[in-house]
């Protein structure tokens, strides 16, 4: 993690590594001196994987993979996760419906967990790289510690989402009573397991380094924003 | 941590992990009738229907990418405990950064006791040995390959060169 949190403290930015004419693997860590030219990509004297000064189409991408997730988040909601069958009656479940089942059967803390893990944090990960992104791109100065901060949260809470696609895949595959009960998984499961995957992707695309990119009006060729 | 306790604790992972995935985590019953399920049945119970490619990354989060974890630790760690660079130790290095964010397998343990408070209402739920494996399998690839593994460049940073002058 090569940030330059440390320097909002004083009042002059600390030199950044493109004035030092260094440059960080974001793979191995390793930093280097930058002699990559305008087009040309380097690659890393240790790992060899590619070197970037930020993060290639940084905000381009995150938008794209932010914009799908959101719209694949509907169909998540609107169309069944699971068909539960009793003794013959079958019944499609969405999300919500699970997550009211749990309530109203009195367990509060599950159903907390579950509503935590399936709509308050892909919801707020839409918001929060909705704002990083819109605020990186408009160069904002406005709390930019705060927001990387944000960033850091979204990066570390956002795989906790995939908890209701491995709650479905491991009742679906116990309650497996031919004509006695069976449960299987239905669409809404998919669409929303690539809401978690979208937004993981969308996260990973947006370089927090452009907070801080604000400060010192530096301007990666890479990012037409 | 030393290099030596990395490779144990790898080794115990790797362990861990066959007990994980062979012995299933929990058994239900339900008028006479019985079942049971390992984490990898789980994931391939997802492929139905047309939800059926979401089994792909269900395998890959709680099964095969801690997997490979695994095996790339336990590859890169047995050259490291002899200060040596593994044949193929950069691609190994990138694959273990980039795996790191996919393995999922405390997600799988919270998806469990969820699952199992789910199924407890109108079936009898009894846990398997696997659950205690994913249990412990969790904390150890928190140990192992969540942490920072960049040390392992800087270790292996001085007989690099002599291994190449040698060759």
């Amino acid at each position: 993690m090569s940030s330059a949190i440390h320097s909002v403290e004083q009042s002059a930015p600390t030199p950044r590594a493109h004035q030092l004419k260094m440059i960080s693997c974001h793979s191995c860590g390793l930093v280097c001196e930058d002699t990559q030219g305008h087009d040309n990509h380097a690659r890393c004297p240790r790992c060899e994987a590619d070197l970037h000064r930020r993060k290639p189409n940084s905000i381009t991408r995150a938008w794209a993979l932010l914009i799908a997730s959101v719209i694949f988040y509907v169909p998540a909601n609107v169309m069944p996760m699971m068909n539960t069958s009793l003794f013959g009656s079958g019944m499609d479940s969405t999300i919500m419906e699970g997550v009211i089942t749990f309530w109203k059967s009195g367990s509060y803390g599950i159903a907390l967990v579950i509503f935590i893990a399936s709509v308050a944090v892909p919801c707020a990960k839409f918001l929060v790289l909705g704002l990083l992104l819109v605020t990186s791109q408009r160069r904002s100065l406005w709390k930019m510690r705060e927001r990387a901060r944000l960033y850091r949260m979204v990066e570390f809470i956002g795989y906790w989402s995939m908890l209701d696609v491995l709650v479905v895949a491991i009742v679906a595959a116990l309650v497996k009573f031919h004509g006695l009960s069976d449960i299987e998984p239905r669409v809404g499961i998919l669409f929303f397991g690539m809401v978690v995957i979208l937004t993981m992707l969308a996260a990973m695309s947006f370089d927090p380094r452009l907070i801080w990119d604000a400060e010192t009006g530096y301007r990666h060729d890479g990012d037409m924003a | 941590m030393p290099v030596e306790h990395r490779l144990a604790l790898t080794v115990t992972a790797a362990i861990v992990f066959v007990i994980a995935n062979v012995c299933p985590v929990v058994h239900i019953s339900l008028k006479g009738l019985h079942n049971e399920a390992t984490m990898w049945q789980a994931a391939a119970a997802l492929a139905h229907g047309a939800a059926a490619p979401i089994a792909v990354p269900a395998a890959l989060t709680i099964v095969l990418v801690p997997f490979m974890q695994i095996a790339l630790l336990l590859w890169v760690l047995t050259y490291a405990y002899s200060s040596r660079r593994a044949p193929g130790f950069a691609v190994a290095m990138r694959s273990l950064q980039a795996l790191k964010p996919w393995s999922m397998v405390e997600v799988g343990m919270l998806g469990l006791l969820v699952a199992i408070i789910k199924l407890t209402s109108f079936v009898q739920v009894t846990l398997g040995p696997g659950i205690w494996a994913n249990a412990v399998l969790m904390v150890l690839i928190t140990l192992v390959a969540k942490s920072d593994l960049h040390w392992l460049w800087e270790l292996t940073e001085e007989n690099h060169g002599a291994e190449v002058a040698v060759a």
